[in-house]
C-alpha cells in the first residue's frame, strides 16, 4: 500500500482553519493562511537545486490567437511545480507545450525556448516522438487503452523498443503507482474496467513504465472523488524523488498539499496568458506579492 | 400545491401535466406501430418463403446442379460461387477499405479536398448497383482482361462495396476519443504506432460491424453480376478465372422467372439458403464484435 489516505475532510482544513473552519473560502477571507507542518509536501528545500526545465520568453499561439504570453521560469528537479489559475489563462496549453503535445494541434505554434536538461525542445534537432517518451503525462479524464491492464502498461515500454522484462517492468511500474496490490489478479483485465481513481493510477503506471523524468499532470483529479484525490497526491509525494512534476491544477487545496512551488498565471485583455507569480507554495498561499495572486488564492477572483 | 402558482416575482409555469403525459405516450405508440409493421412484414415474407421451400430443401437440393427438371435441380454451383464471391470480396475489401478509411481519418489534413473526396466517397454509396455492373464490363471484363469470370464479379461487387466499408470504417475512427490518441502519442507513440496501438483496437468492432454488413449486401447482390457475366443455369462447380459461374441471388433470379410454380418453389428454397448464410455471417459479426469489445468501456 502506499502511504496512508488521509482523511480527506482533515485536509480541507489546509486552508479553510482561518475560515470559520466550514472547509470553503470565501471573499469575506482576508488571506488564506496555511500551516506549513500541513502541507504534504513542502518539507525543507535541498540546496542543491537543479534547474530540469528552463521556459525562456516562451508565448503560445493557436493560429494568430496568443494563448500564452512571454511566460519565463524554471522548473526544478525532484520537486512537484503546480501552475494555478482562472479557467483560460493557458496553463494546459504552457503544459501541452513541454512535451509537445500542441505540436498535434493544427495551427499551433511556440515562440521562445524550452530547456530540458539543456536541450532546446523546440530546437531543429529535437524530435517530439523522443522527447514525449523521456516527458511523460497524465490527463484530466483518465484514459487507459481498451486494452487488459497488462498491455496498458506495456504498450510504451513495448513501443519504445525496451530490450529487458517487460512483465518485470510492468509489474515495477504498477507497484511505484501504488497499483499493484489491486490489479495483480487480474491483469488481463480491460484497463477500462477499474474505477476512475484506479483508472488514474493506472495512467500513472502506464507513463512511468517508459522511464520518463519529466511527469506533465494536466489537473489529473478533476475527475476524481475525494479518496481518489488523495490518493493520487501521497502517489505524487512519493514520485518526486525520481521524477520531476508539474501540474495544471484548479484546486487551490490541491496547490497548496501537494506541491513545493507554485505558479500563479491569469490572462490580460486579450485573453493572453502570462504569469503573475511563482514563488515556493507556502509563499504563494501565505504571503503572496502579488495583489492578482492574493485576490485568486484567497478567493476573492475565479 | 397549486400546480399553477405564482409567487411575487417568479415566473408563472403551466405544467400541463396531462398534455404532455399523453403527447408521450402517442409518440411511444407511434413506435409501436413503426416495429410492429416491420414486424409483420418480415413475419409474412418468412412465412411465405418457408412454406414454399422447406419441402424442395433437402442434402439433394444443397449438393445438386440445375437441371430442367426442377425435383432434380439443386445449387451447389451457386453456393459455392456465392461463397467464393464472398472470399475474395472480403480478401480485397477488408484491407483497401480499412487503409482508405485510416488515411481519411487519421493522417489526411481537414483539408477542402479532402472534404470533397470524403462526400464524393459517401455518394458512390448510393449509386445504383447496376451503374457498378456496366462500370465492371468494361474495366475487369474488358481493360484487364478477366472476361466473364467469377473474379470479374467479385472485384465489381468488391468496388460496389467498398464505399460503404469505407464510410462505416470512417464513422468508427471518429467515434474513438482523442484523448485515446493523445493518450498513445504522450508516451512516444509514432502516428502509425498510435493508430495501431490505440485506434484501432479501439474501432476494431465497429470497422467489423461494417465490414460484415456490407458482405452481407455483397453476397445480396443480383444485377451488378449479370452484367459481368453470371448465368442463370450453371451445372458445374466455376472457378475463379474461367468459364461461366453463377451466385445464390442469380439463381433465384433464374428460378422465380420461370413460369413452372415448382421453380418458384425451389427458388424459395434458394432464398432460405441465402437467408441462412445472411445469418451465419451477422452470428459472425456479433462474436466478432463481442470479442473485439471485451476491453472497450466507453
Amino acid at each position: 500500500m502506499i502511504a496512508p489516505v488521509r482523511d480527506p475532510a482533515a485536509a480541507e482544513i489546509d486552508t479553510s482553519d482561518q475560515a470559520g473552519g466550514d472547509g470553503r473560502l470565501d471573499a469575506a477571507t482576508p488571506r488564506v493562511r496555511i500551516d506549513p507542518t500541513l502541507t504534504t509536501n513542502a518539507g525543507p528545500r535541498p540546496a542543491d537545486r537543479r534547474t530540469a526545465l528552463s521556459l525562456q520568453h516562451v508565448s503560445c499561439f493557436y493560429g494568430s490567437f496568443r494563448a500564452v504570453n512571454d511566460i519565463s521560469l524554471d522548473v526544478a528537479a525532484n520537486e512537484i511545480t503546480a501552475l494555478i489559475g482562472p479557467s483560460g489563462c493557458g496553463k494546459s496549453t504552457l503544459l501541452r507545450t513541454i512535451n509537445r503535445m500542441n505540436d498535434l494541434v493544427p495551427g499551433y505554434r511556440t515562440e521562445g525556448h524550452l530547456l530540458f536538461e539543456g536541450e532546446d525542445l523546440y530546437g531543429p534537432r529535437a524530435d517530439p516522438v523522443a522527447i514525449r517518451r523521456r516527458v511523460g503525462m497524465v490527463f484530466q479524464k483518465p484514459n487507459p487503452f481498451p486494452k487488459s491492464i497488462f498491455d496498458n502498461v506495456a504498450f510504451g515500454p513495448r513501443i519504445n523498443g525496451y530490450k529487458g522484462d517487460v512483465a518485470e517492468l510492468v509489474e515495477q511500474s504498477l507497484r511505484r503507482a501504488a497499483l499493484w496490490n489491486e490489479v495483480k489478479d487480474k491483469m488481463k483485465e480491460s484497463g477500462m474496467s477499474l474505477s476512475g481513481g484506479q483508472q488514474q493510477r493506472l495512467c500513472i503506471a502506464r507513463a512511468i513504465a517508459t522511464a520518463p523524468e519529466v511527469i506533465l499532470m494536466d489537473e489529473p483529479c478533476s475527475a476524481l472523488d475525494p479518496r481518489a484525490t488523495l490518493q493520487i497526491e501521497d502517489l505524487m509525494a512519493e514520485l518526486k524523488r525520481d521524477y520531476t512534476i508539474v501540474i495544471v491544477t484548479h484546486n487551490m487545496q490541491q496547490a497548496a498539499r501537494a506541491s513545493d512551488v507554485t505558479a500563479f498565471m491569469t490572462m490580460g485583455d486579450d485573453r493572453g496568458g502570462f504569469l503573475v507569480e511563482m514563488a515556493p507554495t507556502v509563499e504563494i498561499f501565505t504571503n503572496p506579492k502579488d495583489r492578482l495572486t492574493e485576490d485568486y488564492v484567497s478567493g476573492r477572483f475565479g | 400545491m397549486n400546480a399553477t402558482a405564482t409567487t411575487a416575482a417568479g415566473p408563472r409555469f403551466e405544467p400541463a401535466l396531462m398534455r404532455r403525459k399523453i403527447s408521450g405516450t402517442i409518440f411511444y405508440g407511434a413506435c409501436l406501430l413503426a416495429i410492429g409493421i416491420l414486424l409483420l412484414t418480415l413475419l409474412l415474407l418468412l412465412w411465405d418463403v418457408l412454406t414454399r421451400g422447406l419441402p424442395w430443401l433437402d442434402w439433394d437440393f444443397l449438393t445438386g446442379s440445375p437441371s430442367r427438371r426442377p425435383a432434380n435441380s439443386g445449387i451447389l454451383p451457386a453456393l459455392v460461387g456465392s461463397v467464393q464471391i464472398a472470399i475474395i470480396v472480403g480478401l480485397t475489401t477488408f484491407p483497401t477499405g480499412i487503409a482508405a478509411a485510416i488515411y481519411l481519418s487519421e493522417y489526411a489534413t481537414d483539408s477542402r479536398l479532402n472534404r470533397l473526396l470524403q462526400t464524393n466517397i459517401s455518394n458512390l454509396a448510393g449509386v445504383p448497383s447496376i451503374i457498378y455492373g456496366i462500370f465492371g464490363l468494361a474495366l475487369f471484363v474488358r481493360l484487364m482482361g478477366f472476361g466473364y469470370s467469377l473474379v470479374s464479379g467479385a472485384l465489381t461487387l468488391a468496388l460496389l462495396i467498398m464505399p460503404i466499408v469505407i464510410v462505416a470504417a470512417i464513422e468508427a475512427l471518429r467515434a474513438v476519443p482523442e484523448a485515446q490518441r493523445e493518450g498513445a502519442y504522450a508516451l512516444g507513440a509514432s502516428r502509425w504506432q498510435t493508430v495501431r496501438g490505440s485506434v484501432l483496437p479501439a474501432a476494431a468492432p465497429g470497422i467489423m460491424t461494417g465490414v460484415i454488413l456490407a458482405m452481407a449486401r455483397a453476397i445480396g447482390e443480383a444485377a451488378p453480376l449479370l452484367i459481368v457475366g453470371a448465368f442463370t443455369f450453371v451445372t458445374f462447380i466455376p472457378s475463379p478465372f474461367e468459364g461461366g459461374y453463377t451466385v445464390l441471388p442469380v439463381q433465384v433470379y433464374g428460378w422465380a422467372s420461370r413460369p413452372q410454380e415448382d421453380f418458384q418453389s425451389i427458388a424459395a428454397a434458394a432464398i432460405i439458403v441465402i437467408l441462412v448464410l445472411m445469418f451465419l455471417l451477422n452470428f459472425l459479426a456479433i462474436v466478432i464484435r463481442v470479442r473485439l469489445s471485451r476491453h472497450i468501456r466507453w
